[in-house]
């Protein structure tokens, strides 16, 4: 895709935000601490400054409104990175419930925080170990002024640094998004140290005092979109960032008296995978695009773009193991950060499978 | 209204009032489609109108110049005119290989004698060509090709053996790869000339296919002289030639294929053909994977291809890109035509029966396997990939 002034501006900096503040020694560090819940808090407050986190944000709120297209550049940098950082969880996720499915008051309230890094916040939706976004056990019950609402979210990211839990629950027999504050009484959280480092955990709801976002109330399933989405992108940056180094591998390391490189069987697999990298980078580009142009289909071509995003990174980082043969199953090497975090990013929102059958229903067959 | 939607009225109203309603169906078969040349037979009137309308209009060679047969359109102007053209599914008054690829390599290659001898007569559709490259021994290694042209005076005097000449037996002239020089290395003594298949000491032999059918010859070279003015370029400098029309005979194939499946939609055949369950679903959840999973690839790979001609466009290189379209391209399609036959079921094993169109399932299946061989292997594709694109180290 070709972008616009702006895109690649920003697509300019984010690469330098990335290519400075980020790198694999935070997560190794993050992955050896004390609790194992944390993000790399110095890149968050380079997002802060530079604007990121209100990229989703409207101007009249502190932010930029770029787009989901913009968003992606960003995204695109932390699966390159492998960066610990709650973007997803709030610059996107919350930005589009809150944006979307918010009062006024609602967006006045929190969008600007976003925007401005003062309140992270965290997505609960799925209630067993696959993404199945419509099954939803958890139920709001009016209390008059407001609601409650108890049931058990599992595989919530970042739910241990937010201060603010979005939950989808049941309400009058149709899934809704209530906020809720992370310190109420009613709400237990269980981190899980998980395969790729993020933060994740199991989340507990006992008549929570929730607040119902009572804008728009199909705003689950631009979230849905808009999550799925980005996650295409975060796959495609890791995709690309594990052949890379792939490549530098395949160029240096010598067997046989040459460079590994030469070899036919080895040069094929990564002309293979290059162009898989290929399609599936211009598949997310599109769905991004379409996504900020209110097409359609947009939702369609985000399935296909995530399913093949997920299906590429799963390649490329298959690959980047088996190439670097014995150094790539090493923990010392950084190559099995990326398989990890492929295999992270392509179950949330939805896996290959999910996507692709997805797709099969949408399209009436 | 701009000068290009002032164009696209005209273009648009002489579509209306000039193309005839048949010429507005997909081919039924390659057997409708028109190939031109002094042996030609229209099958239909309509075909005729339509040619002789648009050879008149200068619309067969829509961007060559207007000097040379052509309708001089500009590349933005070419666009409207395609897409004028496929809005109302118009087919191709004509074609063959001498648009697709002499009157290019001339416009780019040839002498202005050369140009003006032979591109109007592509452009009217007199001439047939085809293509003389690949030989028994010179397929994938095309540049070790031996049919050799000794120069005799005023002429090459050409003796040897081509394969997998389109149409040689129905073509009326060849554009030609032969060694001029033996001694060179071996891209360097190959030239590109221009001869008469009715010249004496040519003759064919048509290959038949794992299809039935025989789009493909062997073609001799007994002695036979060709005029040293059908030269092309400079001696010993066709491989520059050959190598900028194998990219763009790989641009055309990273298309869609023509045949049964360009356009129509996969998953409908399968759903009418195996049926739905209760939910609607295709009543095979393996297949309805497969096709699922074929669809979010083609889907993506479009998108990849509209990326890389938005770029094309824009003045970017596109380079070995081409590669990459080519090699993925013809695996989706061999892809397309695999669950395709998975659907049809018994359909697709008739042979010779009318409701199957004398067999096309199983014939364009089976023809679809060349695609990732033609025009360069899959194998090729993926060498040129790892050298042009990622620089890998040479073996």
């Amino acid at each position: 895709m070709i972008l616009n002034e702006e895109q690649q501006m920003l697509a300019d900096l984010a690469e330098r935000i990335f290519a400075d503040k980020a790198s694999v020694d935070t997560l190794r560090a993050i992955r050896g601490g004390s609790h194992g819940q944390d993000y790399d808090h110095e890149l968050w407050q380079a997002m802060v400054e530079s604007g990121l986190t209100g990229i989703l944000v409207p101007e009249d709120q502190g932010g930029m409104d770029f787009g989901l297209v913009s968003a992606g550049l960003v995204a695109r940098e932390v699966g390159r990175r492998l960066a610990l950082t709650p973007f997803l969880s709030t610059a996107v996720l919350a930005a589009i419930a809150i944006g979307r499915g918010g009062n006024d008051e609602q967006k006045g309230r929190w969008l600007g925080s976003i925007a401005g890094g003062e309140l992270i916040a965290a997505l609960a939706l799925d209630e067993s170990a696959k993404h199945r976004p419509e099954r939803v056990a958890t139920e709001a019950q009016s209390t008059g002024d407001g609601y409650t609402i108890s049931g058990a979210k599992t595989l919530v990211l970042d739910a241990a640094n937010a201060d603010v839990l979005l939950v989808s629950a049941m309400l009058d027999g149709t899934p809704r998004l209530f906020a809720v504050e992370a310190g109420d009484a009613g709400v237990a959280t269980t981190p899980v140290v998980s395969l790729d480092t993020r933060s994740m955990a199991d989340v507990r709801f006992d008549g929570a005092k929730a607040e119902l976002l009572d804008g728009d109330a199909n705003a689950l399933d631009a979230v849905l979109d808009a999550g799925r989405a980005i996650l295409a992108m975060e796959l495609v940056g890791l995709a690309r960032a594990v052949f890379e180094r792939t490549l530098g591998y395949l160029s240096e390391r010598k067997q046989f008296g040459q460079r590994i490189g030469a070899f036919q069987a080895l040069q094929h697999r990564a002309a293979h995978l290059s162009v898989e990298i290929e399609i599936s980078e211009a598949m997310a580009f599109q769905a991004l695009a379409a996504f900020d142009a209110g097409a359609e289909d947009a939702s369609l071509q985000i399935l296909a773009a995530k399913a093949r995003a997920a299906e590429t990174a799963r390649l490329a980082s298959a690959e980047g193991v088996q190439m670097h043969g014995g150094m790539g199953m090493t923990d010392e090497f950084d190559i099995g950060f990326f398989m990890k975090r492929a295999r992270a990013a392509s179950e949330l929102f939805g896996d290959a499978n999910f996507c692709t059958e997805r797709f099969a229903r949408a399209k009436g067959y | 209204m701009g000068d290009m939607e002032a164009f696209r009225a005209e273009v648009r109203s002489w579509l209306e009032e000039n193309c005839p309603p048949e010429m507005r169906q997909p081919l039924a078969s390659d057997k409708e489609h028109v190939w031109g040349g002094r042996q030609w037979e229209f099958s239909s009137e309509a075909q005729r109108v339509w040619f002789e309308r648009m050879v008149e209009k200068g619309w067969t060679a829509p961007a060559w110049p207007v000097e040379y047969g052509g309708g001089g359109m500009t590349p933005a102007e070419h666009d409207v005119f395609k897409s004028e053209m496929k809005r109302i599914n118009a087919r191709s008054p004509v074609s063959n290989f001498g648009f697709w690829m002499l009157g290019p390599a001339l416009l780019k290659f040839g002498s202005e004698e050369q140009k003006r001898e032979h591109l109007p007569a592509i452009a009217r559709g007199e001439i047939r060509w085809c293509q003389g490259y690949s030989e028994p021994n010179a397929g994938s290694d095309l540049a070790s090709l031996k049919t050799s042209a000794e120069i005799d005076g005023d002429h090459f005097v050409v003796n040897g053996r081509k394969i997998w000449t389109s149409y040689a037996d129905r073509a009326d002239k060849m554009f030609c790869l032969v060694r001029t020089d033996p001694d060179a290395k071996k891209q360097a003594g190959i030239s590109f000339i221009l001869l008469d298949m009715e010249s004496p000491g040519v003759s064919t032999r048509p290959i038949q296919l794992i299809s039935g059918e025989s789009p493909f010859c062997e073609t001799f070279f007994d002695d036979v002289r060709v005029p040293r003015d059908n030269l092309v370029g400079e001696l010993n400098q066709g491989w520059t030639i050959a190598k900028y029309l194998l990219t763009h005979e790989r641009d055309n194939i990273g298309g869609e294929p023509p045949g049964l499946l360009k356009g129509r939609d996969l998953a409908k055949m399968a759903l009418e053909a195996v049926g739905a369950d209760e939910n609607g679903r295709l009543d095979d959840p393996m297949l309805r994977a497969d096709v699922a999973r074929l669809e979010i690839d083609a889907m993506a790979f479009r998108t990849l291809v509209e990326h890389t001609r938005a770029k094309a466009e824009a003045g970017e290189g596109v380079g070995a890109r081409s590669a990459m379209l080519k090699y993925y391209g013809t695996e989706l399609n061999k892809r397309r035509y695999n669950l395709m036959m998975d659907a049809m079921g018994g359909q697709g094993l008739e042979w010779e029966s009318e409701r199957t169109h004398g067999g096309r399932y199983a014939r364009e299946w089976l023809r679809s396997k060349g695609n990732s061989i033609e025009g360069g292997t899959s194998e090729i594709m993926l060498g040129i990939i790892s050298s042009a694109v990622l620089e890998l180290p040479k073996g």
